[in-house]
């Protein structure tokens, strides 16, 4: 009566642990293509930028991996919300005027701080605090109205974007906060490391040397504040979407609605939390840009929000949720920063760079489909 | 009789004008299979959502394990040891085994004096493991998501995470639709496994061949009426479907 193994596999045929080598392949291929795709496109630049230039100048500098270390921080900080975002079957259009918005607030909160007296420090804090929890009213009601009012997450967040948008041009006041403390910029653009090689030179920490003129020149800025800034969020958002029973109910959620109710997840106020979420790091990413350029802007993330979810899309995020890590949003974001920074200095007119991350864009979902296609399974979305 | 698990007595439950249950009783007892038979409409769906506490009834009672229960939702059904799979199941099938069985319910790891939580997954693949290893369910391997399984298999996975937290009374929305013959048969074979283990099982089935096969009581419903309750090896195919189909009814003959 007892039938040993009786539950055992025909699924085994296909599950991705069998076909044959040349299916194996195409498989970790197509797992694997982003990382591919960013060396090839390292190796391209580090061979085409010295031959385009007459070997005056080179893609694989500190000073070039710092450049775009920098360039990444926005699109990326975005881009770690929206993660969670998508993972959870949901989208926030709202991100990039959250952005601006944090950044106004954290620059009126820390003027008006350090205006009153406050020490420089202190200020900062007030700026930080000002700007998430500004982004954090946003996001708080971004995911009551989705979870509680079941109005579709593209509509909500695609209207609070411009409330947002109106929000911070009116607390402006013409779209720029300036007259902050002079000694902001540190806080924006000193580094951990500074290195000046050849003769004078050395290594500095935590303080920029004085110098001027050659050797100013030869001066690396490695790992700047915002850099270290945005590798903390990230390891907090690792952690969280892989290690935690939060980000656990995040895939589940994603995957499947019902089945998430009805194991007694709390759903609703977890769909708040994942859009509290994303408006922080917009939030972080706000103050962030208003250390930076020691002003606050209105109008920062205006171009953001499309390059973000570009981001997490070529890092294998499913649009249709349940999928996706944040290693691969930050390799997306990679992919983007390189690129661009790459086309620029083979002097390649700018434009190109929109063709060519739009065309990236669609191959990876097209790689991701084809996935679906070689292990046999039938696609998410499709096949509900 | 005092070995019953379940009691259901007069129960009735009505939808505006149309009365989806009327007036039936029926018990399970510990260590059977129990086949809820009828045509679609005859309202066994409903007489099962109201023992699983998707519906209230509006008149009856319920009485679980000793006691008269009035479940409020599902949540509170399960927490009592009744659990329900639907034909849909209810797993999410981006995850793997392990995060199915525990989901909604993981096991946590405790760091810094309880300030932080991460999750066990060791732990519960484990645990997984040895719940599907006494329901003799094997799989390749546990930590592939599950939309990579079979039917059956995820039938299996859903069976086993009521069996792992305890149910004590297990019913089945029609288990073998949309499955191949094999997987048919696996599947029942899991049911008899929970008979065994003292997990008694209701099993909502049109297909009477599902029913000869592993059940050992039968109730018959029609249009909202218990028409029949029958040992399974004392009646057969011909009479089951008169019942069925409203051409016998022991309801009104007694």
């Amino acid at each position: 009566m007892t039938v040993r193994g009786s539950i055992v596999a025909p699924a085994g045929a296909h599950g991705p642990g069998e076909g044959s080598s040349l299916k194996r392949l195409a498989l970790f291929l197509s797992r694997m293509w982003a990382w591919l795709f960013l060396a090839v496109m390292v190796l391209f630049f580090v061979v085409a930028v010295p031959l385009s230039t007459g070997g005056s100048v080179n893609f694989l500098t500190i000073r070039n991996s710092q450049n775009i270390l920098v360039a990444i921080v926005p699109v990326l900080l975005l881009g770690l919300g929206q993660t969670f975002v998508l993972i959870a079957a949901g989208i926030d259009l709202s991100v990039g005027w959250v952005m601006s918005l944090a950044s106004v607030l954290s620059a009126l909160a820390l003027r008006d701080a350090f205006n009153s007296g406050a020490p420089l420090p202190v200020a900062v804090l007030a700026g930080l605090a000002a700007a998430l929890a500004g982004a954090g009213v946003v996001g708080f009601l971004n995911g009551w109205i989705i979870a509680k009012l079941k109005v579709p997450a593209f509509i909500v967040t695609l209207g609070s974007s411009f409330i947002v948008r109106g929000v911070a041009y009116l607390m402006s006041e013409n779209s720029t906060v300036i007259g902050l403390p002079a000694g902001l910029g540190a806080y924006g653009n000193d580094a951990l490391i500074y290195y000046i090689s050849g003769p004078g030179g050395g290594v500095y920490f935590l303080h920029r040397p004085e110098v001027g003129g050659e050797l100013l020149r030869r001066m690396e800025i490695i790992l700047p504040y915002p850099v270290l800034a945005t590798a903390f969020v990230l390891a907090l958002i690792m952690f969280l979407l892989h290690k935690t029973q939060f980000g656990r109910h995040t895939y589940a959620i994603g995957g499947s609605m019902d089945a998430s109710v009805r194991s007694g997840i709390p759903v609703d106020r977890h769909v708040i939390k994942v859009y509290m979420l994303s408006a922080a790091t917009a939030g972080v990413a706000g103050f962030l840009s208003t250390l930076r350029f020691t002003a606050g802007s209105a109008v920062i993330g205006d171009s953001l929000l499309l390059s973000s979810i570009a981001a997490v899309i070529i890092g294998g995020v499913s649009m249709f949720g349940g999928a996706g890590t944040v290693i691969g949003t930050v390799i997306g974001a990679l992919i983007i920063a390189v690129l661009t920074t790459g086309l620029v200095m083979l002097n390649v007119d700018a434009f190109w760079q929109f063709i060519v991350v739009g065309t990236v864009v669609i191959v990876a979902v097209l790689i991701d489909q084809s996935r679906d296609l070689i292990i046999g399974r039938q696609r998410r979305g499709a096949a509900q | 009789m005092s070995d019953a698990l379940l009691q259901v007595r007069n129960l009735r439950k009505s939808f505006g004008g149309l009365t989806a249950v009327d007036d039936v009783s029926l018990e399970v007892r510990r260590g059977e299979v129990v086949g809820l038979l009828g045509d679609n409409g005859a309202g066994k769906s409903t007489l099962i959502k109201c023992v699983s506490g998707v519906y209230q009834p509006d008149a009856g009672e319920i009485v679980f394990d000793g006691a008269t229960m009035t479940f409020t939702t599902p949540m509170d059904a399960r927490r009592h040891g009744i659990e329900t799979i639907y034909q849909d199941l209810a797993l999410a099938n981006n995850l793997d085994v392990g995060a199915n069985i525990f989901l909604g319910r993981e096991v946590k790891k405790r760091w810094l004096g309880g300030l932080v939580h991460t999750l066990d997954d060791r732990r519960m693949a484990q645990q997984s493991r040895v719940t599907l290893d006494s329901l003799q369910i094997r799989f390749p391997t546990l930590t592939q998501p599950i939309e990579t399984l079979s039917g059956g298999q995820r039938q299996a996975v859903a069976i086993a995470r009521a069996v792992y937290w305890d149910a004590k009374l297990m019913i089945m929305d029609e288990p073998t639709n949309n499955l191949g013959v094999p997987e048919q048969h696996k599947v029942l074979e899991l049911i008899r496994t929970l008979r065994d283990r003292g997990v008694p099982v209701v099993l909502i089935t049109h297909v009477l061949p599902d029913a000869f096969a592993v059940t050992d009581r039968v109730v018959v419903m029609h249009r909202g009426r218990k028409v029949a309750e029958k040992v399974t090896a004392q009646t057969n195919t011909e009479e089951l479907v008169q019942y069925m189909v409203g051409a016998r009814d022991d309801d009104v003959a007694a």
